[in-house]
């Protein structure tokens, strides 16, 4: 089922379909590996509610909800927390 | 023996190791600078090796190349621009797969190149092997295994550098999809035909140089739309047709794909990166939680985060100002006995006023600011080297976000309460510049730890011991609101745009390495003091001159006393100039003087209002207990003629108006350009003067303080 990162639950794999968006946050996106075809875990949100932080590639990145509201998903299922 | 000379650059990403690299290989011999119009830092170090003498620069640490960013372009000048005989990609042996691109981007630049796999050791522990040798085939670059802070493999990596040809690597380029391979042969040729000559030409004259560009690269740049290298094209009337073949083949390319060309691209690189990764390097996953993952589930926590940032912010705080302002009161001390000596010494006269209250004074106030900015960078390059200032731009940026700056403004927002100089040093920090100049102008409007000496003096002088506490909140609460607002303000306004992604990445914790920290605590000191400091010499003695001159009467005889003479002067006609200007927020000119003053510290302004109203010396009242504190307060109340209102009214004009002589000396340097720092005074001193309107016609009509 095709969702965005952005609803994707704490401790939830899922796999990268399509990064929207343009310009500056895409590049910076594309540069740091979140690239259609790679796997992401929803790691925790910040205490105050943003950003979030994820794990892909074998490190951890953060970015803000508007940032993950432009990266389209395939949810994987996951461990949980 | 003559040694040969050669260039090298160290490109890399952020958190690869870079900088502990390049910090061992050239020890102390580093110069830095910053690049002409932007101020990111341009470092050069040198090292012999072999008969070679090798001058390195360390490039800004970047993910791409792209011309997003100042630190990405100036990156990719340096590599275009520059006559380099090699770089050295440092890349991070646990982040391969995402390192590499860079890698590929460097490529395509065609400069030798040589791979340094850093931090071997960490990724080895954590169940990474690579093998080194694969690697290099397959990406068609030499590598070379190195632990950097632990010194191996340097010298296996310098032997690269020096005898690159001796190397048996094959030629390797990273090949995209069909159709865009096409695409990128007919636009080369075309910029290696004809055209060529007639760009080379064009270009000759407004200096863009494409022509000595790798055309494939330059082709991919097109392609990608790149701005930098688009907008330089558009300049050249021989490209146009370049141009429309460029658009025509992009178009008919991202309407098969369904996807733009730019992300084609950078699948392409990701996609034959990963086919390398997967025979080279062997990922055991190592089924429990890494160290960083254990350490984060504290310093993250929802509920445990928060606390823990503040009580780091907390610890910083008494490192730079509890250990620091002893010093600094020390220095103080030895400032004023030089002054003395030197007045003593020297016949008295206007040489002598100049040497002991002039220069000394002025170079007194450059000094004695160097141990808070030496204790502040260490803590901030422990807070960096650990990997804990991105956590706390992480727990911060919600806030921050709000007002249109990144989560890491928060810190030197914090340093400001304590002193705004180190404070606006600390805004290096941020990448991007324009976060960066915002904070810088928001950040005097968190009030520092000279102001706090005045509002205590005028808050026991007219307010109720009861009321003294909330007066006092109220100002550092104002001064905090208005710093938000004024951020918002800037950055929808002044420096309006994107704000900066908060894409970022959180790194492994890490022991930070003494040397490291060492070197880079000095580099801000010694920038502060040689470029700062001249600047804040030179505005200590300007005002010194307008406290001194005239020293007589127009009659050639002298003053009366210390209170006529700074009545006469020209500081004080200047105050006396200005009054109908501070009238309607109701001071008179003798508080318009002690304003002036002011510029020069605010400390300074308790004991020009001394002197001006006859009331002794200040400087027993600052530094002495209670007994002359209530003495100077009463006498402040019976010959100011404030009240409650005026003296409220004027603490938040000292919290609002110009910041001292160093902070603006300081943002010169930070912004390379008066530009700003002419803006900040311009700024402060309406906003005050607006608030401060607000304020006092409100409480006069109101009856409240009066």
């Amino acid at each position: 089922m095709k969702s965005l990162l952005s609803d994707l639950e704490i401790g939830q794999n899922a796999k990268i379909v399509k990064v929207i968006g343009n310009g500056a946050v895409r590049r910076r996106m594309i540069d740091m590996g979140i690239v259609p075809g790679t796997v992401v875990k929803m790691e925790r949100y910040a205490p105050l509610g943003d950003p979030f932080q994820i794990k892909l590639k074998g490190c951890h990145l953060s970015l803000r909800k508007e940032e993950a509201e432009t990266v389209v998903i395939e949810a994987l299922g996951g461990t949980g927390r | 023996m003559s040694s040969k000379k050669i260039t090298i650059a160290l490109a890399g990403n952020p958190n690869s190791g870079k900088t502990t690299l390049f910090n061992i290989l050239t020890g102390a011999r580093q110069h830095v600078g910053n690049y002409p119009g932007v101020t990111v830092e341009r470092k050069e170090g040198r090292i012999k090796h072999d008969g070679y003498d090798i001058k390195i620069i360390d490039l800004p640490g970047t993910y791409g190349l792209t011309a997003y960013s100042p630190d990405e372009l100036v990156a990719r000048n340096v590599l275009l621009e520059e006559e380099l005989d090699l770089v050295v990609d440092v890349v991070d042996a646990s982040n391969l797969e995402r390192n590499l691109y860079l890698t590929m981007q460097l490529k395509e630049l065609e400069i030798p190149m040589v791979l340094a796999v850093n931090m071997a050791d960490y990724a080895e522990a954590n169940g990474i092997t690579i093998n080194y040798d694969l690697l290099a085939q397959l990406i068609g670059i030499p590598v070379v295994r190195v632990v950097a802070t632990k010194g191996e493999g340097l010298d296996d990596l310098l032997d690269l550098i020096t005898h690159k040809e001796k190397e048996n690597i094959p030629e390797k380029t990273v090949r995209y999809k069909i159709e865009i391979e096409e695409a990128i042969a007919r636009i080369e040729e075309m910029l290696n035909s004809d055209l060529n000559l007639e760009i080379f030409d064009a270009v000759k004259k407004d200096s863009s140089r494409l022509e000595k560009y790798p055309s494939r690269w330059l082709a991919i740049k097109l392609l990608e739309e790149d701005k930098e290298v688009t907008e330089k094209a558009q300049s050249i009337s021989k490209m146009a047709g370049l141009l429309d073949q460029v658009k025509k083949d992009r178009e008919s390319i991202e309407l098969d794909a369904g996807d733009d060309l730019e992300n084609l691209i950078a699948e392409g690189r990701y996609a034959y990166i990963r086919g390398a990764c997967q025979e080279a390097v062997k990922i055991v996953e190592l089924n429990k939680a890494s160290k960083t993952e254990r350490i984060d589930k504290v310093l993250l926590n929802r509920i445990t985060g928060l606390p823990i940032f503040f009580f780091v912010m907390w610890l910083l705080f008494q490192l730079t100002f509890a250990l620091g302002n002893p010093i600094v009161e020390y220095l103080e001390d030895l400032v004023a006995l030089a002054g003395v000596a030197a007045s003593n010494a020297l016949s008295p006269g206007l040489l002598n006023s100049l040497i002991s209250d002039g220069i000394i004074g002025g170079v007194g106030g450059v000094v004695v600011f160097l141990p808070v900015i030496l204790l502040l960078f260490l803590g901030i390059a422990i807070l960096e080297a650990t990997g804990y200032m991105s956590r706390a731009a992480f727990l911060m940026d919600k806030i921050m976000h709000k007002v249109g700056l990144h989560g890491k403004s928060f810190v030197p927002m914090l340093i400001g309460f304590g002193c705004t100089i180190p404070a606006i040093m600390a805004t290096r920090t941020l990448e991007n510049p324009k976060d960066r100049l915002v904070t810088m102008l928001v950040t005097p409007l968190m009030s520092c730890g000279a102001k706090l000496p005045v509002y205590t003096l005028l808050i026991a002088a007219f307010f109720p011991n009861h009321m003294a506490g909330n007066i006092l909140f109220s100002i550092y609460i104002i001064g905090i609101l208005l710093a938000l607002i004024m951020a918002k303000v800037f950055r929808t306004w002044l420096v309006p745009g994107e704000s900066e992604p908060f894409v970022m990445e959180l790194p492994v914790y890490r022991m930070p390495k003494l040397k490291s920290v060492a070197i880079q605590m000095w580099e801000r000191a010694w920038l502060y003091l040689r470029k700062a400091g001249t600047i804040i010499l030179a505005f200590a003695i300007v005002v010194w001159a307008l406290f001194t001159f005239p020293m007589v009467d127009s009659q050639g005889m002298n003053y009366a006393s210390a209170t006529e003479q700074m009545e006469n002067s020209y500081a004080g006609r200047l105050g006396k100039t200005i009054e109908p200007v501070i009238a309607p927020i109701g001071f008179e000119w003798k508080t318009g003087v002690a304003l002036i003053a002011g510029f020069a510290a605010k400390e300074i302004v308790v004991s020009t209002m001394a002197t001006l109203y006859s009331m002794g010396d200040a400087d027993s009242v600052l530094e002495g207990g209670t007994a002359e504190a209530k003495s100077f307060a009463q006498l402040t109340r019976e010959q100011s003629g404030f009240n409650q209102l005026t003296a409220f009214v004027l603490m938040l004009f000292i919290l609002i108006y110009v910041p001292c002589m160093a902070t603006i000396a300081v943002i010169k340097n930070e912004t390379n350009s008066w530009r700003w720092p002419i803006f900040t005074i311009g700024y402060t001193v309406s906003l005050a003067w607006v608030v401060c309107f607000v304020v006092y016609q409100g409480g006069m009509f109101l009856g409240i303080g009066v």
